[in-house]
């Protein structure tokens, strides 16, 4: 009897409040008003699940589905065919019994292809993605934290002292390279031993010219980014990917290292405004350390608009990749990329269509609905952009 | 304003430098040499490829090549390892020809995207905002080759033109009316397609332009004093709108030397972007770098216009 009237009180008590939702929940409720989004998102799953499964069943000296087998009595075959049973080897008959998106000029079945392709796709797109995140969040945490801090000229000059000792190296100059490097250490090796700055009217004459500020941190990381964005960016993978060996991670690692200008912006930018809010000096003055306060406390209420662009950036990193294999540089030939496929088959273009139009038309969907489902986080994420019907 | 053009322009000419520097670094120090380019060639002898290395500095040090690479090329010097020809001159050539695809893609970006996007600004949330923003996406998405592929099988197919290369080949003596209109099919489809992400992403910006500026006090004053709808769209709003799209006229400029690479392969289109993707393929340095150079220095002249232009146009910014 009593709980009960506690509980009706409390019920009382609750009442008026805004129906409880917990972040999840909100989010679902407005991300789900955007149809298009939740187009990209079912395809963004539909696509990781494929590429996974297609994974399982491409790779190994047996694959169950082998996307390298060539067939030459069954070339050219349309989508939807059915293999020529009484010509194959065996070993040559296809597991599915009828090759879903048709057969290449070499007779290699495409739907095993694309699958294989797809794993390439979805790996290139999320581990370049990756690279460019976290060099960003560091780079942009660095700015956005540490921004007003100085360089002092002591540590250009060991800076300086080392990178050209390692250029020195790199160009087969030894003796310099090694007295170079000696400074560089020797100079670390001072300003850690000073590690307390001096006061500043007890500094000597060469003290002060140690511990002369020169630049902010916050301009040399601004710059590098200036200095980064000046280069025609496909241009710039082209060659480098061109220049060195063919392989799949260096397409991955060059196209991350070109593409984290934009995340770093982003985290400096609200890094920038979250440093200076309470509840960053309510930790501060808790006695945190800069680490746990970076990492607890503003890294995760910076997070949002970095997930937006690293979605929206692995479409492009998709597309980049595509139009590598395209030219012909990057995954070397056995192994099947989406862009390689269409970059064979448009040579058949009039007398096997589809050889075009399949990767031509995965690609499209993939990117459209990585595209469309960054920018219905993006909606919902950022209460500024909402749009309000 | 002096004082502000001036610090800019030093932090620029900062900034080219270390690009020049970078570039240098990343084309020196990736794994081979332009000199190995084809060891299997029997004319490549040893004594070859001394002499080789001797005439283009290659056995100097690194910094000693940055200095003289720079010193050739500020000295219009700099001469392609390719064929011994003036890489000023060969890119001059190259320019030329890419020129009209980026004048008539940029008309046909500024000109399409524009009412496209007042038209989805205006009437927000029905349904041609909503298929416009639908082919926004489908267009940013869609891979160029892809989409290459798929007007080419259709212009050939529909109205019968040749559309690679700059012009059809073997022409003869026909009319000047003949080879104007043979130019022009072969200009419209690399153009437009150069044009396409510029046109999604274009009208995408000036959607929400017009419509931070529709949810203005001074148009609902303008709406509310009873102004026909096209003079409170068109005079008070576009023209407010209009404002920060002044500034792009800056930034289109890199596009000068952008010349896309796959665009130029597939329609075998001798512009920049070919010749590019011609050099990276010889492992032509001077001319990499060169081309690196001068779209850089694209960028930074861009981003000072646009920075001057903002200057001119808006009154409120005080630099």
């Amino acid at each position: 009897m009593e709980n009960a009237t506690i509980n009706s009180q409390n019920d009382l008590l609750e009442e008026p409040l805004a129906p409880k939702r917990t972040r999840l929940e909100e989010f679902w409720r407005l991300f789900r008003k955007n149809r298009l989004a939740i187009a990209g998102m079912f395809f963004f799953v539909l696509f990781f699940a494929l590429a996974i499964i297609g994974f399982g069943l491409t790779r190994g000296s047996a694959p169950i589905l082998d996307p390298a087998l060539v067939r030459l009595q069954d070339k050219l075959r349309p989508p939807l065919a059915r293999p020529n049973l009484e010509r194959l080897q065996p070993h040559e008959i296809p597991k599915m019994g009828i090759y879903i998106f048709g057969t290449d000029d070499l007779g290699r079945d495409v739907f095993a292809r694309m699958l294989q392709g797809s794993w390439v796709s979805l790996t290139v797109g999320f581990v370049a993605v990756g690279i460019a995140v976290l060099i960003g969040i560091f780079l942009g945490g660095i700015a956005g934290y540490y921004g007003n801090r100085h360089i002092r000229l002591g540590q250009l000059l060991a800076a300086a002292l080392l990178i050209s000792g390692a250029l020195s190296l790199v160009s087969n100059m030894c003796w310099a390279a090694a007295v170079l490097l000696v400074c560089g250490a020797a100079c670390i090796f001072v300003s850690l031993k000073m590690k307390k700055v001096p006061k500043r009217d007890t500094r000597s004459a060469a003290a002060r010219l140690w511990y002369f500020k020169t630049l902010s941190i916050d301009t040399v990381v601004m710059r590098f980014v200036d200095i980064m964005l000046c280069f025609p960016s496909f241009f710039l993978i082209l060659t480098v990917v061109a220049l060195l060996p063919a392989s799949i991670y260096n397409i991955m690692i060059v196209i991350g290292l070109t593409s984290w200008m934009g995340t770093t912006r982003f985290v400096r930018a609200e890094f920038l405004s979250l440093r200076e809010q309470d509840f960053v000096a309510a930790a501060r003055a808790l006695g945190l350390n800069n680490f746990r306060i970076i990492f607890r406390h503003m890294i995760p209420n910076a997070v949002a608009p970095v997930l937006v662009s690293a979605t929206i950036g692995i479409a492009s990193a998709i597309l980049t990749e595509a139009g590598l294999s395209f030219l012909g540089f990057g995954v070397p030939p056995p192994h099947a990329t989406w862009g390689n496929i269409l970059s064979d088959g448009k040579r058949f273009i009039f007398d096997a269509p589809w050889l075009t139009f399949v990767p031509g038309i995965a690609i499209l969907i993939v990117v459209l609905s990585f595209n469309l489902f960054g920018e219905g986080l993006r909606d919902v994420l950022n209460p500024k952009l909402r749009e309000r019907h | 304003m002096i004082a502000f053009m001036a610090r800019s322009a030093i932090q620029k000419l900062i900034t080219l430098f270390f690009v020049a520097v970078i570039s240098f670094l990343i084309i020196h120090l990736a794994p081979g040499e332009p000199s190995q380019v084809d060891p299997l060639n029997p004319k490549f002898t040893p004594e070859m490829v001394e002499r080789f290395r001797k005439e283009f500095h290659l056995d100097k040090p690194l910094y000693v090549q940055f200095i003289y690479f720079y010193r050739d090329l500020f000295t219009g010097r700099t001469l392609s390892w390719k064929d011994n020809q003036s890489v000023l001159k060969k890119i001059r050539q190259r320019f030329i020809n890419s020129l009209p695809l980026f004048i008539v893609g940029t008309i046909l970006t500024w000109t399409i995207s524009f009412p496209i996007g007042i038209r989805s600004a205006i009437f927000r949330g029905g349904t041609y905002d909503r298929s416009a923003t639908f082919f926004a996406y489908l267009l940013i998405s869609i891979p160029g080759f892809f989409f290459t592929y798929i007007l080419i099988i259709f212009v050939v197919s529909h109205f019968q033109v040749p559309v690679i290369g700059m012009e059809t080949f073997g022409m003869g003596d026909t009319t000047w009316l003949n080879r104007a209109m043979d130019r022009l099919w072969h200009l419209l489809l690399p153009s437009l397609l150069g044009a396409t992400a510029g046109i999604a992403v274009l009208s995408r910006y000036v959607r929400s332009q017009m419509l931070e500026v529709e949810g203005q006090d001074y148009v609902r004053t303008a709406k509310a004093k009873g102004l026909a709808p096209d003079q409170v769209h068109y005079k008070h709003a576009l023209r407010n709108a209009l404002l920060p799209f002044v500034t792009m006229f800056g930034l289109i400029l890199p596009g000068l030397i952008g010349g896309s690479v796959i665009i130029e392969s597939i329609f075998a289109w001798p512009g920049m972007g070919r010749m590019a993707y011609e050099a990276i393929l010889a492992r032509d340095y001077p001319i990499i770098l060169t081309l690196n150079f001068v779209s850089a220095v694209l960028v930074l002249i861009g981003t000072f216009i646009s920075d001057l232009l903002y200057l001119v146009v808006d009154p409120r910014i005080r630099l």
